[in-house]
Order: C-alpha cells, then sequence, then structure tokens
C-alpha cells in the first residue's frame, strides 16, 4: 500500500483537527462533500461539523478574517484554492499578517495552504511558484515540502508556529508522489535544508517539484557521464538554510540552483547571492541558476514542459558546470 | 438599553470629544512646530460619530476597529490619549515603540486591532475577531468596523462586508461619510448611494446626521444592540463634512467655501454641548471644568511622551518572526 503527498496533507488536516479545538479551515470549495478542489479536505466538514468553513471567492477577505481570527485565539488554516489567487491575498498576507509580529509584538498564528507549481495544461494562471514573492515580505515563513514525508510533517508543524506560514502544495506532487508512508522515524525540524542525494562534483540545489527532477537528473548524469550530483532540498524558502547550502558546495566547489519560478529575483538569485557573498572562496566556477523562462506559464504540455526546467536540461546545466 | 442609562451614555461620549478635541488641537499646534515624524490626521467634524459608536462598546469583550479620525471613539472606548501621544512622537514606550506611528495603534488583545493604511484592510480582520468569539461560545459580542465614504470603493471592503452578510456576522460597519476621500468628493468615488451599498449586501441599514449628537447616539444606540441581540450585520451611514485637510499638511482648499460656510454652525462639539444642556444631562459649570480638564490632562500626558525616550537603533530587535528556527 502507498500514501500520496495529497493523503499526507488530508492525513494532516485530519489530526490538526482532531488534537486541537483552536484549529478551523477557511477557503473556497472546502466543505461539504465537496472537500476542496483538489480534495485536501474530502470528508473533513462531516468529522468536525462547524469547523470546515466555506467562503465566498474573496481571497482577500479569506485571509484577513483568518487573521482576525488568529487575533482572537484560533489557529486558522486558510486555503488559496490556487497560489495564483494568492496574489489577491497578498496584502493582508504581506502587509497585515506578516507586519503584525515586529509592529506589536503580537505574532499571527495563521498557515496559508497554497497549492502551486505547474500541471501540463495548468496555463498562465493555474500554474506558478510564487515563494519569491511571499518570501520578500518579512515576518512570512515560506514551506515548500518535496517529499510525502515533509507534506504531513511540515504542515503539522506549520499550524503550531506562532507565525503567518505560506505553505507551498505543489499540485504536480499531489498524485504523482507516493511512499510507503508518510511517517519518518527521523523527520528533520523546519528550516534544516535535506541532502537528497550526496554526490562530490557539483551541488544542484532544488525544492518543491525541482527535487524530483533534479535526483533523475542526478541520476542520469551518474549513468551517462559519471559524475555525482549533490542533491540539496530546500524544505523552506524561508528560513534559508544557507549553511547546509555551503557545507555542501564546501565538498563540490560548484553550484547550479534549480526553480520552477520566475528567474527575475526568484529564490535561485537569493541562493546564488547568498553562496556567492558568504562562499566566494568556495566556488570554482560561477554559480548558475536555473529557472523557468521570464514569460507567463504556457497552456500547451509541450510548452510547458519547455518553459520549465525538467530532467534534461538540469542534467545538460551540471554537465556544463561539471566541465567548466 | 441594555442597562446602560442613555444619559450616562451621552455623558461619556461628549466628554470623549471633549479630550479628543483637545488632543487633536494639540497635536496639529505640535506638528505645525516641526515635533511630528509624518502625518497627523485629525477628527474634526468626526468626534459625534466616533464616541457615538464606542461609549456603546465594552473594551476587552466587544471589537473596535476605529479608523482615521477616530480619536474620539478611542477615548470613548476606554484607551488613552498617553497612547495616541506616544504613537505620534514615537516613544520608545508607547504601544508601537517606534515601530508605526500616528493613528496605527491598538491593542488587539483587547479587542481592538492596529489598522494597516490600505483602506477596507480591517473590515475582514474585524470580521475574523467575531468568528473567534463565535468558536469561543462568546455570545452577545459586537464588533464595531469603521471605514469611509471612499473606502466603500475598495475592493477589500466589498468582499469583508459580503462575507460579514454571508457568515451573519455580530459586526455593525459605520461609514463615515465626510464627503472626500482626500480630495476626491463622492461624485468621483461612486453613482449609488451609500446607503444603497449597504442595501446591496442584505444588511440593515441605518443612516443618521453625524454632526447631530444626539441622532448619532440613538442611531448608534439602535444599531450596535441590534446586532449584539443576534438580529445580523448592520449598516450605518453617518453623514458630515471633514472639517479639516486630509492630514495637517493639507489646506483642503479643494473643499468649496460655500459646503464650508453650510457647515459653519455644525461642528459636533458645538451642537452635542447644546443639546446636552438643554436636555439638563450636563450643567454649565460641569460643561467649562470638562474642557479645563481634558485640556490639562492632554497637556500632561503629551509632555510626558515628550519626555519618554526614543526608540534606540543600536538595541533594536529586528526579528520580524517570533519563531525563529535554530538549528
Amino acid at each position: 500500500m502507498s500514501v500520496t503527498y495529497i493523503d499526507a496533507i488530508h492525513q494532516a488536516l485530519d489530526e490538526l483537527l482532531a488534537e486541537a479545538p483552536d484549529v478551523f479551515l477557511l477557503g473556497e470549495d472546502i466543505a461539504g462533500t465537496f472537500g476542496g478542489a483538489f480534495k485536501a479536505t474530502k470528508g473533513l466538514d462531516a468529522k468536525y461539523p462547524g469547523r470546515v468553513l466555506n467562503a465566498p471567492i474573496a481571497e482577500d477577505a479569506i485571509a484577513g478574517v483568518g487573521m482576525g481570527a488568529a487575533l482572537g485565539g484560533m489557529k486558522p488554516i486558510v486555503e488559496m484554492q490556487f497560489a495564483d489567487f494568492g496574489t489577491l491575498a497578498l496584502n493582508q498576507a504581506g502587509n497585515n499578517a506578516g507586519a503584525h509580529f515586529y509592529r506589536t509584538g503580537i505574532p499571527v498564528n495563521i498557515t496559508f495552504r497554497m497549492p502551486c507549481g505547474g500541471t501540463p495544461g495548468g496555463g498562465p494562471y493555474h500554474s506558478q511558484s510564487l515563494e519569491a514573492l511571499f518570501a520578500h515580505y518579512p515576518g512570512l515563513h515560506v514551506f515548500t515540502p518535496a517529499t510525502v514525508a515533509d507534506a504531513y510533517y511540515m504542515l503539522k508543524q506549520a499550524a503550531q508556529i506562532p507565525d503567518p506560514v505560506i505553505f507551498l502544495e505543489h499540485k504536480f506532487l499531489y498524485r504523482w508522489l507516493k511512499a510507503d508512508t508518510w511517517l519518518d522515524p527521523n523527520p528533520l525540524p523546519i528550516g534544516q535544508a535535506r541532502i537528497a542525494r550526496p554526490g562530490q562534483h557539483a551541488t544542484v540545489v532544488a525544492f518543491s517539484a525541482m527535487v524530483p527532477e533534479a535526483l533523475r537528473a542526478a541520476e542520469e548524469l551518474a549513468a551517462t557521464s559519471g559524475y555525482e550530483l549533490e542533491v540539496v532540498d530546500l524544505r523552506s524558502v524561508k528560513p534559508l538554510d544557507i549553511d547546509t547550502i555551503l557545507d555542501s558546495v564546501a565538498r563540490t566547489a560548484r553550484l547550479l540552483v534549480v526553480s520552477e519560478d520566475f528567474p527575475y529575483g526568484g529564490v535561485a538569485a537569493e541562493v546564488v547571492a547568498q553562496v556567492t557573498a558568504q562562499g566566494f572562496h568556495l566556488l570554482d566556477a560561477p554559480p548558475l541558476r536555473l529557472s523557468a523562462h521570464d514569460t507567463p506559464i504556457p497552456a500547451h504540455p509541450e510548452l510547458w514542459k519547455a518553459h520549465r526546467p525538467g530532467a534534461a536540461a538540469i542534467a545538460d546545466a551540471a554537465r556544463y558546470l561539471i566541465t567548466l | 438599553m441594555n442597562g446602560i442609562d442613555l444619559q450616562e451614555a451621552a455623558r461619556r461620549a461628549y466628554h470623549a470629544m471633549v479630550m479628543a478635541r483637545a488632543f487633536d488641537t494639540k497635536i496639529s499646534a505640535l506638528y505645525k512646530a516641526g515635533k511630528i515624524f509624518g502625518g497627523v490626521f485629525l477628527g474634526r467634524g468626526h468626534e459625534a460619530i466616533g464616541a457615538c459608536e464606542a461609549v456603546f462598546l465594552k473594551r476587552g469583550e466587544d471589537v473596535y476597529n476605529p479608523f482615521i479620525r477616530e480619536q474620539a471613539g478611542r477615548c470613548a472606548w476606554g484607551d488613552s490619549v498617553l497612547d495616541s501621544a506616544q504613537s505620534y512622537l514615537g516613544s520608545a514606550s508607547g504601544r508601537m515603540r517606534g515601530r508605526d506611528s500616528n493613528v496605527h495603534w491598538g491593542y488587539p488583545e483587547h479587542g481592538n486591532p492596529v489598522p494597516i493604511s490600505h483602506l477596507g484592510a480591517m473590515v475582514s480582520v474585524v470580521a475574523g475577531m467575531m468568528l473567534a468569539k463565535r468558536f469561543k461560545g462568546e455570545t452577545g459580542r459586537v464588533g464595531v468596523a469603521c471605514i469611509g465614504d471612499g473606502t466603500t470603493s475598495v475592493g477589500a471592503t466589498h468582499e469583508a462586508v459580503n462575507l460579514i452578510a454571508v457568515e451573519k456576522l455580530p459586526v455593525v460597519i459605520v461609514v463615515t461619510n465626510n464627503q472626500f476621500a482626500y480630495s476626491t468628493p463622492n461624485s468621483q468615488e461612486f453613482a449609488a448611494s451609500l446607503m444603497d451599498r449597504g442595501w446591496g449586501y442584505g444588511l440593515a441599514c441605518h443612516e443618521c446626521d453625524g454632526t447631530d449628537f444626539m441622532e448619532t447616539l440613538q442611531t448608534m444606540q439602535r444599531a450596535i444592540a441590534a446586532a449584539r441581540a443576534g438580529k445580523g450585520p448592520q449598516w450605518v451611514v453617518a453623514n458630515t463634512l471633514r472639517m479639516c485637510g486630509h492630514g495637517e499638511h493639507d489646506d483642503a482648499a479643494y473643499i468649496p467655501a460655500e459646503l464650508k460656510q453650510a457647515y459653519a454652525d455644525r461642528d459636533p462639539l458645538a451642537v452635542a454641548r447644546r443639546q446636552m444642556l438643554e436636555a439638563g444631562w450636563l450643567t454649565e459649570e460641569e460643561a467649562a471644568t470638562w474642557d479645563d480638564e481634558c485640556r490639562d490632562e492632554v497637556q500632561r500626558l503629551v509632555a510626558q511622551a515628550q519626555r519618554e525616550s526614543a526608540p534606540d537603533p543600536s538595541t533594536e530587535d529586528w526579528r520580524a518572526t517570533a519563531w525563529n528556527p535554530g538549528y
């Protein structure tokens, strides 16, 4: 029997509702028998009556209500149906909830679940990876789980963290990513990156759905050229575990950062900037970025596959970096 | 009226108005003397509305989100003008410790969330605070969200008021129509009437002359009592004229002289005083004493805030989150 990434999220939500009476869910289409656009909340309304609330199509108000409820002592988990629509809640998330702790000393315990990332046919407005947009605001934590276990553990912890957390669930991983169980005997703490694959020839930093792509690229490169890539899974974009990245770069002396988001001011740019500033002396070659194209995300599957980094493009970039 | 004597409410409301006017006068003088960082925003013309909405609320039990010109409401709610002075003057001892300023202060733990500059953003926060009370089984509570005529044009306001109506939350939305959103007149903000907007959400609607103290008092009493009694969200349009600039940097030259003239004898302080004396709810001696006492208290508390230390950048804690993982 195997479980999927979305099973892990459903399980985490179920347990959070069971364990903490101050947790409730708010979002569009999440209640009733429907259970959400991706079924992440299927059955939870019936199991926890009155604690899974449908909202009007009003992302700003959903986020603001969540913030108010958190100030009132609740632990809301709000859902943006797609991370793309999270831009409509950006003011409440960044300027209101995110700014609140520094301004007042009172943290806002709210979790924003946002299904993110590309899928074939998703198109410009149901595909975006907006980690950098949220991470730009002070006061927000941005989590990007890439494994079934992280989807489960990081969501359970997100709700207990007193600050606003942007929890970005990759839609491509929802049913594609499987594991025997969501349980991990030694889960890593949030804030610590994970060495997803050890290697000595180059460090490939990735997060979310780029982690399995980077792992496939590493297998391919090992098989074809004998190069061993070290793949670092960031797990959380903010906090960013720069220590684990620098440790890896100290071993490999080469850095490739892969991200599905747009290139300008993206997560990869931030990682490269920090490594260059703190570990310039460790590098034997210029640090490279591999991000999506600087265009809206195309709908047609053939265009979409060429728009974002895939295993083949990552392998090509890594081979280039190693042979520089 | 839920055990509160209307005369007593009127006296507390009028006292808050006198205190607020004394504070506004003082802080305006300090602004003109160059003692204030950033803008200063007065409540001239708004005092009756603020005082009358807040006087029916209980600090620590209800929720109150004052708007930019609600100093009288803050006084009636029960907060000291010391907080306002500390906020304007950037005192390290104040609620915001120099991290924010002017009207951006509050005590969320007492039901008074801290506003942000983005208009309409706090309406859904009030809704969320009332939703939390519903989850916790706290009944008989009311939330008052204050907005202005211009804020009714903001998308966030529409989203929030609609959600409040759908969830039937005990929220009173007070729309102060002072006829100008900064420099923009009503005619360039909306084509419908503000009352039509309220009806459009399916809310119970009320309207009053916000310069008429007694009318405003009774309207707020009715609306807040209805929400408290479980009769659903309420929409109150209170009409007035902003009798000052948007901020003290603004001479409001765009307000036509004839409009200003039409409100020359409608200063809410003067109207309230006259009505209180006529009702026999206040004596001339008390009114004169309150004027002096409020000016003295404002002087004392503003001077205290001026003496307090400014924030120290060298010891400032620059962390923006409460949770900071160490690994």
